[in-house]
């Protein structure tokens, strides 16, 4: 569990700085690979006005790795996500869900 | 410190001179320096101009040069040719880019781009000098492959609507006039084009219209390769079953030439084709700009690039994105792709301008949605890691994957994509 657990308190406390994105080398990377989402999810997790996709900014940190690792081991399944899940290792996926726990619902999309 | 009446003036005058010298430079409007000077406002230009005003924090200035007064987008536009959707419903205006994200947006088109002194010339005469420059130029058709299309094209006989707008109106129009019992043929060239399920898809779109107002009419996908290319399984079982007696598939049919009067297409080996609307697509290469610049060094028609920053593999500075990229194994000329190349250039800009080391290990991701007729939809999806000891991105093993069978629910998710990948490039 530690080796888990150590890299997302380090990101927790670098994700302070978030909502500015790139403001550190750490935060850049933790937005350049969460942006791998918004295509679907919108601009850091921020979903549009009834968007049938949910967003993902603001939710807990906890939930969104726990969802992740469902669609990448196949216990949650879904039309897609389960493919795209495994293409996140369980490092990156605590990253992304750190990333999107910090980001505000409003904000630019 | 209270500034006297002298100073004042004397501060005015100098505001004055300066804004003198800025119009003697350039148009009014038109900047004549950039950090990073965006060239198209495509999925890619448009993702990266936005990408990287967000990721730094709008610290570093943006200028994007677009000819089109909004974009439109391709994917979804085989609705409007199956008449579910209008043109307006795909067009999205860049005004959000100035307003929201602090980009300048130049209505103009690059005219030629100077790589040494690093500035680009812009149709209107104004130059833009940049720090870094992000090309992204989409395709043209090479229309010297097949003899006539050019001619027949502009005449509005033969089309092509591989960009969307008013060509896809055009051609809906011609859908739209064709008799009961006509025949509607769709030539596709050999990979790599842009969108690689994108004419099974109309073709399939275009059937379910037909079958539903004139189903006398056939559909003929007259394809240069040896098989489809994307979603083959997929699309044959629709065409087998759903359009039963109506699509007709034929693989390696390479056409050479059209005849606009007759509307007929000739092919290397195969007989000729007349067809009551016929829509030919020649085989494509990156946009004129990037041919011109010397950029395209993969068999004349691709630009090769460093895939950890975009980088132009001819031209330092310049960083090249979208479908006018010499791709990577099994990555796709998508509008996806190409916003995903967007946030890998612009983070490796925002690094670089920063002095920081750029991400060795990128990811992009890809999904793409095919509609078999208005309602039902199928998927094909992967994510892309960079492999350093290859230089290029590989599809991470074990992910991505194929719709099990068109589904309604996945063309609600697939309307849902469009509005929020718009949303995400120019919102």
């Amino acid at each position: 569990m530690k080796t888990i657990w150590i890299p997302r308190l380090l990101l927790l406390l670098t994700a302070c700085g978030v909502q500015a994105q790139g403001n550190d080398p750490q935060a850049l990377r933790a937005s350049s690979l969460a942006a791998t989402c918004a295509q679907c999810h919108g601009t850091a997790g921020r979903a549009l006005p009834g968007a049938v996709v949910p967003g993902l900014a603001g939710l807990p940190a906890g939930y969104l790795a726990e969802q992740m690792k469902a669609f990448k081991n196949g216990t949650r399944t879904a039309t897609v996500m389960h493919q795209i899940a495994k293409g996140y290792s369980e490092a990156q996926i605590e990253q992304l869900a750190s990333y999107f726990s910090a980001q505000k619902t409003e904000g630019p999309r | 410190m209270r500034l006297q009446r002298r100073d004042l003036i004397k501060a005015a005058g100098a505001a004055g001179a300066l804004a003198l010298t800025g119009c003697a430079a350039n148009m009014i409007g038109t900047p004549d320096r950039a950090r990073v000077l965006v060239v198209g406002g495509g999925f890619g230009g448009a993702t990266a101009a936005k990408y990287v005003r967000f990721l730094s924090g709008g610290k570093i200035d943006v200028v994007l040069v677009e000819p089109e007064s909004a974009f439109v987008s391709c994917p979804m536009s085989n609705l409007v040719l199956g008449g579910t959707r209008l043109v307006a419903e795909l067009t999205v205006p860049y005004s959000s880019l100035t307003q929201q994200h602090g980009v300048t947006v130049v209505k103009d088109m690059v005219a030629s781009i100077d790589p040494v002194k690093r500035v680009a010339v812009l149709a209107s005469g104004a130059s833009i000098g940049y720090d870094k420059l992000v090309l992204s130029p989409g395709i043209e058709m090479m229309w010297d492959r097949v003899a006539g299309l050019k001619d027949a094209s502009a005449q509005g006989r033969v089309l092509q609507a591989w960009k969307a707008g008013a060509e896809t109106v055009a051609l809906r129009r011609q859908l739209e006039a064709m008799p009961d019992g006509g025949l509607f043929a769709i030539v596709i060239p050999e990979a790599p084009y842009r969108c690689p399920p994108g004419p099974y898809e109309r073709a399939s779109v275009v059937a379910g219209y037909l079958k539903a107002t004139k189903p006398k009419s056939k559909v003929l996908i007259l394809d240069a390769n040896e098989d489809v290319t994307s979603k083959g399984a997929l699309f044959k079982k629709v065409w087998a079953e759903q359009y039963k007696g109506i699509v007709e598939y034929r693989p390696q049919h390479k056409a050479t030439g059209v005849d606009g009067a007759s509307n007929t297409v000739m092919f290397e080996v195969h007989d000729k084709v007349r067809a009551d609307v016929l829509n030919v697509l020649a085989p494509m290469r990156a946009g004129q700009i990037a041919v011109q610049t010397g950029l395209a060094n993969s068999n004349a028609r691709w630009c090769g690039v460093n895939f950890l920053n975009f980088e132009s593999t001819v031209h330092k500075h310049i960083h090249v994105i979208g479908d006018a990229i010499q791709v990577a194994p099994l990555m796709p000329k998508s509008g996806h792709m190409a916003s995903s190349h967007a946030k890998v250039v612009a983070a490796a800009i925002v690094a670089e301008l920063n002095g920081w080391e750029v991400n060795p290990a990128p990811m992009l991701s890809n999904t793409c949605y095919s509609f078999v007729d208005d309602k039902r939809v199928i998927h094909v999806a992967s994510v892309h890691e960079y492999v350093a000891a290859e230089k290029t991105y590989r599809t991470v093993a074990g992910s991505g994957g194929l719709s099990p069978a068109p589904n309604e629910l996945e063309g609600s998710y697939a309307w849902n994509w469009a509005r929020t990948i718009w949303a995400d490039a120019l919102g």
